[in-house]
């Protein structure tokens, strides 16, 4: 039986524009299992970043609690966060975000320079991570050599190099090609089922949340319905 | 030490402008050495002084001489262990551009007063039985290629021989170094005995007396006592330490510390700005970047931290070049043919210092808005 890895409890989330305040979040609930691969879909501003934001500790809910494996985010310090972060969490992002001056396999031993590994065991488990996302051969390779595919499978490689349970996807595919995208959705799924990987991934794109589990509705800061996937 | 190549490999992101600002500050530290071994020509003969070393001169004016009779009166002061003097030749050599200082001595006298004068002693021995020879600093030597056993003409613009000529034949006996790098060597030392009795003028004056005194302590007391010695002569006299000297006569050529310090002020506020202004772009371009690091879990003091040592490396390299090419010059290859002109270890401490705060402040205001950065708000500018 699975337990519960992420309990979001009465969560709302406000934002001072101006004078004027806005609720992006409004009293939401929401439980997501160990070993989920959960999509969260919906229009522009109903809040699925905002979500997301809050189960990686970048944000933090006006009221209510977030608590992710036995950790109570909202308490947290900035720094204290920083941490936990760096231990708990992957992050793939859209546009990739890796850092143009660094190879491939540099890019991906980032998040170990937070670790106490010496340099010889952050380049090993740096190649293992590429391998696992088939990229071995690209390892020396910058940024610039390597397709938008490539690129988001080392940002992958570098989510996944220090062994996160949680790994938090924002539109992985949205810049990518239809084929290009699968791949990289076949990959998730293969990190989900075959290392247990819990995902959470913010898609605008049905055929990409049809490779998740569970999908998830938001609309104007509330959940809206599950679909089953 | 880990983060080492991340920051290396961020400091050469825009290759052409971090090699833009490090020849920036290669130059300002380049200026700033050879500003300071400049500055050693004006004040280092102050600090070479000697605290035990007196100097007695006529109150009026220093080219006024005084009678040779004085030297065992001013001998005769108590604390006073040994004199000697000097005398001004005032000559150039072959050509009006070739000055350089020329002083008549008492050989036996004036290696007694200054055991910093380094002469091997077979040399030495030559010059005092040879009464038309010199002694010759090394700096001077290599200047003019001259070799021990040359013979030289030199014009005296002050001094017209007995035989109605300003043109003295000198005969060079040795070289003489100094025990410190910064002593002058760019001087030659005439026989006084040779010089008075060949002048057709002047005879049995001196220009001016150096004391050597029992105690740093006793200066004031025993100037004192010298002056008063004198007090109702025709020739008074002013003594002070060899420190007060210097700085009287150096003193004469404005204060040159003071313009230094100025130019470099403002070199140094220059590359703040410059150096400043390319780590505030250079932050500013990479800020979904650092947004990234924080989103890992790097710390916002090891992002500030990592902003800061990228500044201080433009620094380290650009100073460190500048310093180092600056010793080149002036130590190693001695390209500035000045007395004295020389970077000592003190300024070279000065500089590494600058270099370190010129990097912190550079980079400091950058690094705090990294620091500062909210990850959300940056990450949405990718």
């Amino acid at each position: 039986m699975s337990k519960d890895l992420v309990v979001l409890t009465d969560i709302s989330r406000t934002y001072q524009k101006g004078k004027e305040k806005v609720e992006v979040l409004h009293k939401l609930d929401l439980t997501i299992e160990e070993g989920d691969f959960l999509a969260l879909m919906g229009p522009s501003g109903s809040g699925k970043t905002t979500l997301l934001n809050m189960l990686g500790g970048l944000d933090k809910p006006t009221s209510g609690s977030v608590r992710v494996g036995n950790d109570e985010l909202q308490n947290m310090s900035s720094s204290a966060l920083s941490r936990w972060r760096a231990n708990n969490i992957g992050f793939i992002f859209q546009f990739y975000n890796l850092l143009p001056v660094l190879t491939a396999q540099k890019n991906v031993e980032l998040p170990l320079l937070l670790t106490n590994l010496n340099g010889k065991e952050r380049a090993r488990r740096a190649a293992t991570a590429l391998s696992i996302v088939g990229l071995e051969d690209r390892a020396n390779h910058y940024p610039r050599e390597l397709s938008g595919g490539q690129e988001q499978r080392v940002a992958i490689a570098r989510a996944i190099v220090s062994d996160p349970n949680l790994l938090l996807c924002d539109e992985p595919t949205g810049d990518l090609d239809r084929e290009t995208a699968d791949e990289i959705l076949q990959l998730l799924q293969a990190l989900n089922r075959d290392h247990n990987k819990t995902i959470v991934m913010v898609t605008h794109d049905a055929q990409a949340a049809e490779y998740a589990k569970h999908v998830l509705h938001m609309d104007k800061g509330t959940l809206a319905t599950e679909v089953a996937a | 030490m880990k983060y080492l190549y991340l920051v290396w490999k961020s400091l050469w992101r825009k290759k052409v402008r971090t090699i833009l600002t490090i020849l920036s500050v290669f130059i300002a530290f380049l200026l700033f050495g050879l500003l300071s071994a400049l500055n050693q020509v004006f004040g280092g003969s102050a600090d070479l002084a000697n605290a035990q070393r007196l100097v007695t001169l006529d109150k009026i004016s220093i080219i006024n001489s005084l009678p040779s009779a004085y030297l065992q009166r001013i001998e005769s002061v108590a604390g006073v262990e040994r004199v000697a003097h000097a005398s001004w030749f005032g000559g150039y050599y072959q050509d009006p551009k070739n000055q350089f200082a020329q002083f008549a001595v008492d050989p036996e006298r004036y290696l007694g007063v200054y055991p910093e004068v380094l002469v091997a002693e077979e040399q030495r021995d030559r010059w005092m039985r040879t009464r038309d020879s010199v002694l010759v600093g090394r700096d001077l030597m290599e200047a003019f290629e001259w070799s021990v056993g040359d013979r030289i003409p030199m014009y005296s613009s002050i001094w017209t021989n007995k035989s109605g000529g300003q043109v003295w034949d000198f005969e060079i006996a040795g070289v003489f170094d100094s025990d410190d790098p910064r002593g002058n060597t760019q001087l030659m030392l005439i026989q006084y005995d040779y010089f008075d009795e060949g002048r057709a003028f002047g005879n049995g004056t001196m220009g001016w007396f150096i004391l050597s005194i029992d105690g740093a302590g006793n200066a004031a007391e025993i100037a004192n006592a010298v002056d008063t010695q004198f007090a109702n002569s025709p020739n008074q006299t002013k003594t002070s330490t060899e420190a007060a000297f210097a700085e009287s006569f150096i003193s004469q050529y404005g204060n040159i510390a003071l313009i230094i310090s100025l130019i470099l002020t403002a070199v140094f506020f220059t590359i703040l700005l410059v150096s400043g202004n390319t780590m505030a772009q250079s932050v500013r371009e990479r800020i979904p970047e650092l947004a990234v690091l924080k989103t890992l879990g790097f710390q916002d003091k090891g992002v500030l931290g990592i902003v800061l040592a990228e500044s201080t490396f433009v620094m380290l390299i650009g100073g460190g070049l500048g310093l180092g090419v600056a010793v080149l010059i002036v130590n190693v290859l001695g390209l500035v043919p000045l007395p004295g002109f020389y970077l000592d270890g003190a300024a070279l401490m000065q500089g590494g210092v600058y270099i370190l705060l010129a990097g912190l402040l550079a980079g400091i205001f950058p690094a705090i808005r990294a620091m500062r950065l909210t990850i959300i708000d940056a990450l949405s500018r990718a």
